[in-house]
């Protein structure tokens, strides 16, 4: 995608913006005309001229294109033993094929770029309303954009054809959530209601140049009437319509051009594969081969030509290497590389269509954004997750609020009865006294005016509906947290009914249905920094009320009276029940206070730099000497299901740790009941609170040592009393920051490693978005270098998504961020399990036996080639002719291995839900280590020596037909090759545990395949070939008795010692995964069904079972 | 789907608009739920056992008929290549040139210890002859072979340097047809009583049948040999053109089955070919009876310069061929150590077997 920013000649750090290219009033500023780009879109590759050159350069500057273009060049150019066809057609075939895909994936771009690019749009200019073109727009340019239709460009929103000055915006396109939000016009514009009014305004914007992140925009808009001074006023976010968004609920609305082009980053995520080792050997096997390759003289039965012969020695020995390099360039076919491609693309599928993982609710399955990463997702060995909404439903609901000490249920209230959990609450309060009933009615008052919740009150709301029809069925309230709404509702049933904010009046219907108006004043923003809210109000009686909400540890210390100890003790109660908590104060401000706190706030906003610190500090001062009014309780119901994935990964050997934002107290509560931690867990605290008390290097090596002793006592036994690492925010800021100072403390960040690796579960409470990611980070770069997986489904944690390996996103209620940026999207938290355990490993087993048996399998095809060489004088003679070389890995054993890779299930999917534990056998890359890549060459190569010398002690001097006529060497060849292509499939045959039709189907057919063609490619002679080097000799042999039995032999020979390993290896030293023999099989049993029974029978019987599994290891 | 396109699918996926668009509910089809019936086989000792042992007991009497019939094969190898100085051929092989119009003879005489009954197949063999050299495999010409008009007036390139001779065309071009071998050898039984009886020898069915009648064929038909290949010129080492190899018109010019057997390039630098075939007469008396022999030689073919050795090979040839004991004994010990693996295994199984039947 092309950055509008980069063709800019003067990178500037701010912008300015003439309204309607008018001149500034002489003696402003310097009149300096900018160039701006045009809104014209280009986000295609190529265009029609450079498509070939450039695509064919993008294409050959992958190493693998590049190396077979090399190969080819080489056959075109040096006499090579085999034609350039055999390597140029797969590797035009693979150019071909991606050019026409990634042509055509361009030329919808082209499409969508074109109807973007002529997208008509109304400009004002001269005072009228002008029809343009979306391309031709400018920066500058006023432009009105109508109800429902989509931002040209990001626009400075002027004014609306509401009389508040605001219009509602969905941006579904941009980041998925479909809520409405709010945007502001400038105050001082907000008046225009014509064309004429708008396009006399006068006026210059300042901002910074564009930037990548969407939600962030400072800048300044300077009105200059008449001859005055000019009026400035600051521009935020709020004001700022961004491109791609789509106008709601307003008619029109009139905005200014800033940025035409708009970069979105988009990132790719690469991963080497694992094939990157045989590289290596085949560079040995060449140097092996040259090195026995001397110049033989020539026989006088056999001359060179005299312009070989007037060569250099050296050319002559190049030109030599290069045919033996092409001779044994088998060995890592192009074919490989397609089939891993098609086999991660098509087994990608897998995935989507699963239907245990569609969830009804939502209407959608998983989604695959990245297929390279399948095989990954069988290695994971941390998972890091976020809490709400990732292990919660995120479906808040308001339980309790606690005023003052007293403790309000909406329920009992509403519904006159009591519920279970009340009989619990101590003290609840029926009649309060005047005293109480105050702080009543200033802590509903602020719970229902502190908030940025909005009310829909059409009944068909676009998108989503967040509300709950609670009451009047015509209004909703809509936020972008849903802990706001919940409060908000909670109150509604107690009685406080928030309206709507008109004319920037707040409007509550209370107790006695009266409805009170509060002018709001100010609104000083949710951040995860200050993890509070607040607003400035006025009430009718004309009082300045400050009122505040936010998590406990960040009221707390600015309260300076209220019934502090009740409500404290109240919300750490909540807390451990896993209750979401909030505090809610206020601050009675005088006149006076209040302009000191409006100039603070006024300044900050209209700084141009460092404008969010300055509303910081801005807030610091005005949020202090707070009174207490009370606490609040939302529950977020877990995830169903989500203890039992947790615990099928905890058994699988995966480590899960979790990170939210949330108080520690919360978090552990969620923790237990999601089975995180388990009674037996015995708890690592690693919080503020404790490093307060000793120092953090004290605190860190005293848990070292804990983990330490106990691991060394239990010893051999695999599973040592489980640890459990509560860690926070503040205190991993301490470790990561000592590092970075590194000096003489010791390093930290290695001794926390330690600790976490003994620890079966981790809890990171009080995290920072950013510090998620670090954690992640640091895992990664742990010495082990795991593979981490993170699952999260808000904006909060895409950075950690982006930075794990593998990142999931969870198509949740925070909007599609996390989806969007994700390798795969889930429904669900419980989907991960299938997702893990099932999916994971299959496509592990699946790639690991498609790249060793590849590699294998051309062992085999190449190595009676290599020997052939010591006798045929090295002349690069092959062994099989050019069709067989070509369509061995193209036609002949290629088939097979890709269905295999896509359809084998070595034990059944109900037995991979069933025993997570088998994840263990696959951890570590354990099938793609050298052991196992030793074994598959050295069969590799025994097979092969047993193809070659079978069949030369056959051709040893002798004839072997019955009519005494000899065999050349084609028949050689070709004896050899039926042999190879016969094993290599039967060999797949062997480690196939899932034989269903298709396999049949393809193994069997490739076979006869084979057969029919040798029959036919020896039947004819070809008019189109100048060599019938191969006519009959396929029919010649099959026509001696001794071929037949000589192949039958060197098939059961080349079989027999993979056979005995296997069978060895199950019985002597089996690995979990034998020991669970597939169930048979009986399709007509409905597999819900037969799930639950067995997850029933595992209840019963399945811990026992694993006791005896585990003590035989 | 292809190797270059990981970073495109990317956009595509997250462009195209399939991220948000609420989706269509999977099929439940057993193939896209993994669901397909199948078939687990699952290789156990005692799964295995029995084919090891099948195959042990299939093995071994193969093995054993077929070493039988191996070892039943009568051959009789002469080495004439006249390395020693005893050896009769010694002058033939030290006095070569190209050029001697005068042929070398030399008889070497050779005794059979026993009568062959059957039809005896008659091979020259060559060894440390690189037939299978890549530059000599390929040096030929199969459309001139096969009658075409075209490449008979312009050899492929692939002949050279063997394709043209003094501006004229050869035919049949190419280093294969140039080294053609061409010793002449008859065979002399020396008679108890004294005479010498010329063994009469068949030279033709010692090619292929495809090679001779479909895949060889002379330009223009078999009759007037010499018209069709006029405008070419005979191989540079070639005493004779090619249509003068024989005298009968069915084994003439590129048909003639001594050219043919030579054109089919041997695998191994040890080879043999078939030369002759003395057909048995009746079935009273054997084909070669006991008794002393002469080999007479035209001793044309140099191969001292190589290091070479020619031979001259009698076999008698049963339903598996030629005498080769390796089949025999590669089925005797594959069967052998097959049943010797049944019974590892079952001894494995039983001590194994158990433990797994209570683990699991």
């Amino acid at each position: 995608l092309s950055c509008s920013c980069v063709g800019e000649e003067n990178w500037e750090d701010s912008r300015t913006v003439y309204i309607g290219h008018k001149e500034p009033p002489p003696g402003a500023e310097a009149y300096i005309p900018q160039r701006y780009p045009d809104n014209h879109i280009v986000s295609s590759k190529y265009t029609f001229w450079n498509f070939i050159p450039k695509n064919l350069f993008e294409q050959f500057r992958r190493i693998a294109n590049f190396y077979f273009l090399v190969i080819f060049l080489v056959q075109l150019i040096i006499d090579t033993p085999t034609s350039p066809i055999t390597s140029g057609l797969p590797l035009f075939f693979v150019i071909t094929v991606t050019a026409i895909k990634q042509g055509y994936e361009d030329w919808l771009r082209h499409k969508a770029d074109c109807s973007i690019n002529e997208c008509p749009v109304d400009v004002v200019q001269q005072g009228k309303v002008v029809r343009t073109q979306s391309h031709k727009l400018r920066v500058g340019d006023i432009v009105v954009v109508r109800e429902d239709e989509t931002f040209p460009c990001d626009l400075i929103f002027l004014s609306s054809s509401r009389y508040d000055g605001i219009c509602y915006v969905t941006t579904t396109s941009l980041d998925g959530e479909s809520s409405h939000k709010t945007y502001y016009a400038v105050p001082d514009t907000m008046a225009f209601r014509t064309e004429q009014e708008v396009d006399s305004l006068h006026a210059t914007i300042e901002c910074e140049q564009p930037q990548p992140d969407l939600y962030k925009f400072v800048g300044r808009i300077n009105i200059y009437k008449d001859k005055e001074e000019p009026i400035s006023r600051t521009l935020g976010a709020e004001n700022l319509l961004l491109r791609g968004a789509t106008l709601k609920n307003t008619q029109h609305i009139y905005g200014i051009i800033m940025n035409t082009h708009f970069a979105l980053l988009l990132r790719s995520k690469t991963n080497d594969s694992v094939v990157k080792i045989y590289k290596a050997v085949i560079n040995t096997v060449l140097k092996y081969a040259w090195q026995w390759s001397p110049d033989r003289d020539e026989p006088w039965y056999n001359h060179r030509t005299e312009i070989e012969r007037q060569r250099h020695v050296v050319i002559r020995a190049f030109t030599d290497f290069l045919a033996f390099m092409v001779l044994f360039n088998y060995i890592i076919p192009v074919s490989m590389y397609v089939t891993v491609e098609m086999q991660k693309f098509l087994g990608s599928y897998f995935i989507t269509w699963d239907e245990e993982m569609f969830d009804e609710e939502l209407g959608q399955g998983a989604q695959v954004n990245t297929s390279d990463l399948n095989e990954e997702l069988g290695q994971v060995e941390y998972v890091f997750t976020d809490k709400t909404g990732t292990l919660t439903e995120n479906n808040m609901e308001f339980i309790e609020c606690c005023v003052d000490g007293n403790v309000y249920i909406p329920h009992a209230i509403c519904n006159g009865q009591i519920l279970s959990a009340a009989s619990s609450i101590d003290m609840i309060d029926s009649s309060p006294g005047g005293y109480r009933r105050e702080y009543e009615d200033l802590f509903f008052r602020a719970l229902c005016l502190c908030h940025t919740v909005q009310v829909k009150e059409e009944e068909t709301v676009d998108g989503i509906k967040r509300g709950i029809h609670q009451g009047r069925p015509t209004s909703f309230y809509i936020s972008s947290s849903p802990d706001e709404v919940a409060l908000v509702e909670g109150m509604k049933r107690l009685g406080y009914t928030y309206l709507r904010l008109k004319d920037n009046y707040m409007e509550i219907l209370n107790k006695d249905d009266e409805i009170e108006r509060f002018e709001l004043l100010h609104v000083l923003n949710f951040d995860s920094v200050r993890r509070r809210m607040s607003v400035i109000v006025k009430s009718s009686s004309g009082e300045y009320l400050l009122f505040c909400k936010g998590a406990d540890s960040s009221i707390f210390p600015r309260v300076v009276s209220g019934k502090v100890e009740q409500v404290k003790a109240r919300v750490e109660q909540n807390a451990v029940e896993g209750l979401r908590t909030l505090c809610v104060a206020y601050r009675r401000l005088s006149a006076s206070e209040y302009q000191v706190a409006c100039r603070h706030l006024t300044e900050a906003k209209l700084a141009l730099q460092d404008r969010e610190q300055r509303l910081a500090q801005a807030y610091d001062i005005i949020e202090r000497d707070l009174v207490l009014l009370g606490a609040t309780a939302v529950e977020d119901r877990l995830q169903e299901k989500a203890a039992d994935t947790i615990e099928s990964l905890h058994k699988a050997g995966i480590k899960v740790w979790v990170l939210t934002g949330d108080k520690m107290e919360t978090a552990a509560a969620t923790c237990y009941a999601s089975k995180l931690f388990r009674r037996s867990t015995q708890i690592l605290e690693l919080t503020k609170k404790r490093t307060e008390e000793q120092s953090l290097h004290d605190v860190l090596f005293e848990l070292n040592r804990t983990v330490l002793r106990q691991c060394s006592i239990s010893g051999l036994s695999v599973d040592c009393l489980d640890f459990g690492l509560i860690i926070d925010g503040a205190t991993l800021s301490a470790i990561l920051k000592s590092n970075q100072e590194g000096g003489g403390h010791g390093n930290y960040r290695e001794v926390f490693l330690e600790i976490c690796r003994n620890c079966s579960a981790v809890l990171c409470c009080r995290m920072a978005p950013l510090q998620k990611a670090q954690i992640v980070k640091l895992i990664k770069a742990s010495k082990e270098h795991p593979i981490t997986l993170a699952i999260g489904d808000g904006a909060n944690d895409v950075s950690m998504i982006l930075e794990a390996h593998v990142g999931i996103g969870i198509m949740g209620k925070e909007g599609r961020q996390a989806a969007r940026n994700s390798d795969y999207a889930i429904p669900k938290f419980k989907h991960l399990k299938k997702m893990l355990l099932v999916h994971g490993h299959y496509y592990y087993i699946r790639i690991a036996e498609l790249v060793q048996y590849f590699f294998y399998k051309n062992v085999c095809f190449i190595f009676p080639q290599f020997l052939y060489q010591f006798f045929c004088g090295f002349s690069q003679q092959p062994l099989y002719d050019t069709a067989y070389l070509t369509l061995y890995n193209i036609s002949f054993t290629s088939l097979p291995i890709l269905l295999y890779s896509l359809v084998e299930q070595h034990v059944t999917m109900e037995t991979l839900k069933r025993e997570p534990s088998l994840y263990r056998d696959i951890a570590k890359n354990s099938l793609l280590r050298w052991p196992v890549f030793l074994y598959w060459t050295c069969l590799g190569v025994f097979d092969a020596v047993i193809f070659f010398f079978g069949a030369y002690f056959l051709f040893d001097n002798t004839t072997f037909t019955s009519n005494g006529q000899m065999f050349g060497n084609w028949t050689f060849g070709s004896l050899v090759f039926t042999v190879l292509v016969f094993t290599v499939t039967l060999k797949l045959a062997l480690d196939t545990h899932h034989w269903t039709w298709i396999n049949h189907f393809v193994i069997w057919g490739s076979l006869l395949f084979y057969v029919i063609f040798s029959l036919l490619w020896g039947g004819i002679i070809w008019p189109f070939l100048n060599y019938q080097r191969m006519y009959y000799v396929f029919m010649q042999m099959l026509s001696s008795g001794p071929a037949w039995l000589s192949i039958i032999l060197l098939i059961t020979v080349s079989l027999l010692p993979d056979v005995i390993k296997k069978v060895l290896c199950r019985t002597v030293c089996p690995t979990a995964t034998d020991l669970h023999p597939p169930v048979p099989y009986c399709g007509a049993v409905h597999h819900l069904h037969a799930f639950s029974v067995l997850q029933q029978n595992e209840f019963l019987i399945g811990p026992e079972r694993q006791e005896r599994s585990r003590k035989r290891r | 789907m292809m190797p270059t396109s990981y970073e495109d699918g990317h956009i595509s996926v997250s462009g195209a608009g399939g991220g948000s668009m609420p989706g269509k509910k999977p099929e439940n089809t057993a193939f896209k739920q993994q669901r397909l019936p199948a078939w687990q086989p699952v290789l156990t000792a005692g799964t295995v056992l029995p084919a090891f042992f099948i195959i042990g007991l299939i093995f071994i009497p193969i093995g054993i008929g077929l070493y039988v019939t191996s070892m039943n094969i009568k051959e009789f190898q002469i080495d004439y290549t006249g390395v020693d100085m005893s050896s009769p051929c010694y002058n033939c092989s030290q006095n070569f040139s190209w050029n001697s119009s005068r042929p070398c003879a030399c008889s070497l005489p050779f005794y059979l210890d026993q009568p062959y009954d059957s039809n005896v197949f008659m091979y020259y063999g060559l060894s440390n002859f690189y037939q299978n050299h890549r530059r000599y495999v390929k040096s030929r010409d199969d459309s001139q072979l096969n009658g075409n008009q075209e490449s008979l007036k312009d050899p492929s390139k692939e002949c050279e340097p063997y394709a043209w001779s003094s501006s004229k065309p050869i035919a049949p071009c190419g280093a294969i047809a140039n080294s053609m071998f061409n010793d002449t050898l008859e065979l002399f039984y020396n008679d108890p009583n004294g005479s010498k009886v010329q063994i009469p020898l068949t030279a033709t069915g010692i090619a292929w049948w495809t090679d001779k009648h479909v895949k060889f064929r002379n330009p223009g038909g078999n009759e007037n040999l010499p018209a069709a290949f006029q405008g070419t010129t005979k191989p540079v080492n070639w005493h004779w053109p090619v249509y003068e190899l024989d005298s009968d018109p069915e084994n003439n010019g590129f048909i003639n089955e001594d050219f043919i057997v030579w054109m089919r390039t041997a695998a191994l630098p040890t080879f043999r070919k078939l030369y002759r075939i003395i057909q048995r007469k009746n079935n009273m008396v054997p084909t070669l009876p006991r008794g002393n022999y002469t080999l007479e030689v035209v001793y044309n073919y140099p191969v001292r310069s190589f290091d070479g050795r020619k031979r001259v090979i009698l076999s008698t040839i049963s339903w598996m061929g030629g005498k080769n004991p390796f089949l025999g004994i590669a089925y005797i010990t594959v069967g052998s150590v097959c049943f010797l693996l049944g019974v590892v295994l079952l001894i494995i199984h039983h001590k194994y077997g158990s433990r797994n039947n209570i683990a699991t």
